[in-house]
């Protein structure tokens, strides 16, 4: 927790981590509640295309854990994973333009938020069922494997997700393989409206691990130191051949599952008590107080986000949609694009149609 | 060269494709040791290594996701289902994940799922399901079910190689009773095009798997007992479909019946016959007609499992309806 050293004579720095890697941590918290401030705007306004959903107060255990990655590393996030996009290199830019539904976007329009991929960078994105991306991140640690490639496989569930079949099947099956696979449960209180409690009866999320013979770590979700040291443990097992790790960090939603939800299943002074603890306000005293970081150097990193995210925004908010017909594109490899059905185009006159084409007459 | 069983083709079709690609790996429940409860792996485990015939918990959804994981990376997997009833457990992965990659994500998920389906085995409610039109409804799959033995080889052969996902429909009925000579050397059935197992002109029956054989010994007594030549079209693939090979029979014969295994509402019946009516309806002489299982589960006692599924009588019946319409 806060460190009482004296700023004075600086404290060591944790983790094996550099001074300019914990200054990282900020800069990377900092773009993501920023990126989510500017999208909320950008919401009110309209100019939002579906949900927006919101990481504020988690934003510690995504950032903490994808930093704890190599490059050639994959994860695979949640909803509330931003941070860990952005840490494995998702730019504010494709975010906003999936936002806002752009051609440009890196699903040309297809999919919503922070649902898109890239293998090279290292991300898949999640799908909406939850626990899915289990067994399919436990394929990616079954390539590496395969392949004798050093290179870990990381995937987020939630508290809800673990109650999930996928997720059974999945880590089970990745640990029986002994597969290189960090499962990270981030354990934020709420599943939509539904609290931990009502997923499970065991003590602690965590406690999982044992029936899957694995090992089970828990740490502080809001300490975004902590949440890299775990997950790097659990990184390097897996690199060296130790197979899967659980581990949950405990954090909270102090926003509704998405901005249209109200919250009103929450107790009076849940939220207020976790803003008390808030990953952010938390890290930056803790810079300043061990020395790690000058109050000079967080205001210039606070204007280094700002500055970038206002680039971006100018990029893309007046960018083109996509063209309709291109929604017919990319099902198959081969055929590359779906027929626009005759009786989708003209209703053509008495056998004027060449059916066995497929297409417009 | 003796015969080779539609079994025995699917397994040399799989195990050259092992041979020929050190991307392709197997992964399914029992496949490895036992060789599958058909022994349609036998003697890969001993061949391939655990490495690339991988013995999974039981667990459909892991084996599915794993598998599209691992093609997401550029390996070419092939799942078993043990019995394709448990694809339903599966379905989440499949539907939701798998069949959307490619369009949503840009992922490319070169996979194939394949498994034995099908009746007139006694195998009862689970052990007998043609879980096709599940899985025709779901753009970003195809789908595949094989009649012979020669389809059987080329088709799994081409599924694996194709760089999408490829549901495997294969028909245990036919496993160890339908057998041919197989031409040496490369064998590969492109996915997508028709077959006319046999030609006619006065009617024509549109189907698939095992009921294709049934069709034929309709044709076969419908030739004899009444002088009609009955053309028979094995889509051999549902998605894609083969619409113009349909349309060429149909306006060649203008009576068709279709002919399935599975049940009837919201059978792939009910597609295809749709698609003749935007089609060739001007070309028809006779309403379009369905010979399809009984709207129940699948039951086990022989007397039951007889009446519920199609019988060669039931085409010739519902043939002779239509040429005498």
């Amino acid at each position: 927790m806060t460190s009482s050293a004296p700023a004075a004579h600086g404290e060591p720095l944790p983790a094996g981590l550099t001074r300019s890697q914990v200054l990282d941590f900020y800069y990377w918290m900092r773009l993501t509640r920023s990126l989510e401030e500017r999208l909320v705007n950008l919401h009110r306004q309209g100019k939002v295309v579906g949900g927006l959903f919101r990481s504020l107060g988690q934003e510690a255990d995504s950032v903490g854990s994808a930093y704890a990655l190599e490059p050639g590393d994959i994860l695979s996030p949640l909803i509330r994973n931003l941070g860990s996009m952005l840490v494995k290199g998702a730019t504010p830019l494709e975010v906003l333009r999936q936002y806002l539904a752009k051609a440009e976007s890196p699903t040309a329009g297809r999919e919503l938020n922070i649902h898109f991929n890239d293998l090279e960078r290292g991300f898949i994105g999640q799908v909406s069922p939850l626990g899915a991306m289990v067994p399919v991140m436990a394929g990616v640690a079954l390539y590496f494997k395969m392949m004798k490639q050093p290179r870990v496989g990381l995937v987020y569930v939630g508290d809800g997700a673990m109650s999930t079949g996928a997720f059974h099947e999945g880590i089970n099956f990745a640990a029986v393989q002994r597969l290189p696979l960090v499962v990270i449960c981030e354990n934020n209180g709420y599943a939509y409206s539904t609290p931990g409690r009502l997923q499970t009866a065991a003590r602690h999320l965590v406690d999982k691990a044992m029936g899957y013979g694995i090992p089970g770590i828990r740490a502080d979700g809001n300490d975004v130191i902590a949440t890299y040291a775990v997950t790097r443990e659990a990184v390097e097992r897996a690199r060296a051949g130790g197979g899967v790790t659980l581990v949950e960090l405990v954090t909270y939603r102090r926003q509704g599952h998405a901005e249209h939800d109200d919250q009103r299943y929450v107790p009076p002074g849940e939220v207020e008590a976790w803003e008390k603890n808030d990953p952010i306000d938390r890290y930056r005293s803790r810079l300043t107080e061990t020395g790690w970081a000058t109050s000079v150097e967080i205001a210039a990193t606070d204007a280094r986000v700002d500055a970038e995210l206002d680039t971006a925004l100018q990029r893309c908010v007046d960018e083109p949609v996509p063209y309709a017909s291109t929604a017919l594109r990319g099902v198959y490899a081969d055929p590359p694009a779906a027929p626009l059905e005759w009786y989708r185009a003209v209703m053509p006159s008495r056998r004027a149609v060449e059916p066995s084409s497929g297409r417009d007459a | 060269m003796p015969e080779t069983t539609y079994l025995e083709a699917i397994r040399q079709g799989l195990w050259e494709e092992m041979e020929r690609d050190p991307r392709v790996f197997l992964i399914g429940e029992d496949i490895g040791a036992l060789g599958g409860p058909f022994r349609v792996t036998d003697g890969m485990l001993g061949r391939f290594g655990h490495e690339r015939v991988i013995d999974t918990p039981v667990s459909e959804q892991a084996i599915v996701g794993a598998a599209a994981g691992a093609a997401h990376m550029g390996l070419r997997p092939v799942c078993e289902m043990q019995f394709i009833d448990f694809i339903a457990c599966a379905y989440d992965l499949l539907t939701n994940y798998v069949a959307t990659a490619r369009y949503r994500a840009g992922l490319a998920t070169p996979m194939v799922v394949r498994g034995p389906s099908g009746g007139y085995v006694r195998g009862g409610p689970f052990h007998s399901q043609n879980p096709e039109a599940a899985f025709l409804h779901t753009p970003g799959l195809k789908i595949v079910c094989p009649a012979t033995a020669r389809d059987a080889k080329g088709l799994i052969k081409a599924a694996i190689r194709d760089e999408d996902p490829v549901l495997f429909f294969e028909h245990k009925y036919l496993y160890r009773r339908v057998k041919e000579d197989l031409p040496e050397g490369e064998l590969l059935t492109p996915i997508g095009p028709a077959r006319v197992a046999r030609e006619g002109r006065d009617l024509t029956i549109v189907t698939w798997s095992a009921m294709v054989w049934k069709a034929l010994e309709a044709a076969d007594r419908l030739e004899r007992e009444d002088g009609l030549a009955v053309e028979v079209v094995d889509l051999r693939t549902l998605m894609p479909m083969d619409d113009a090979a349909i349309v060429r029979s149909v306006r060649k014969t203008n009576r068709v019946l279709v002919a399935h295994e599975d049940t009837r509402t919201g059978g792939v019946a009910g597609e295809i016959i749709a698609r003749i009516n935007e089609q060739c309806f001007e070309w028809l002489d006779a309403p379009v007609r369905r010979v399809c299982a009984h709207d129940v589960p699948l039951p086990f006692a022989p007397t039951l499992e007889d009446f519920v599924l199609p019988q060669a009588e039931d085409l010739v019946a519902a043939c002779r309806w239509l040429a005498g319409y």
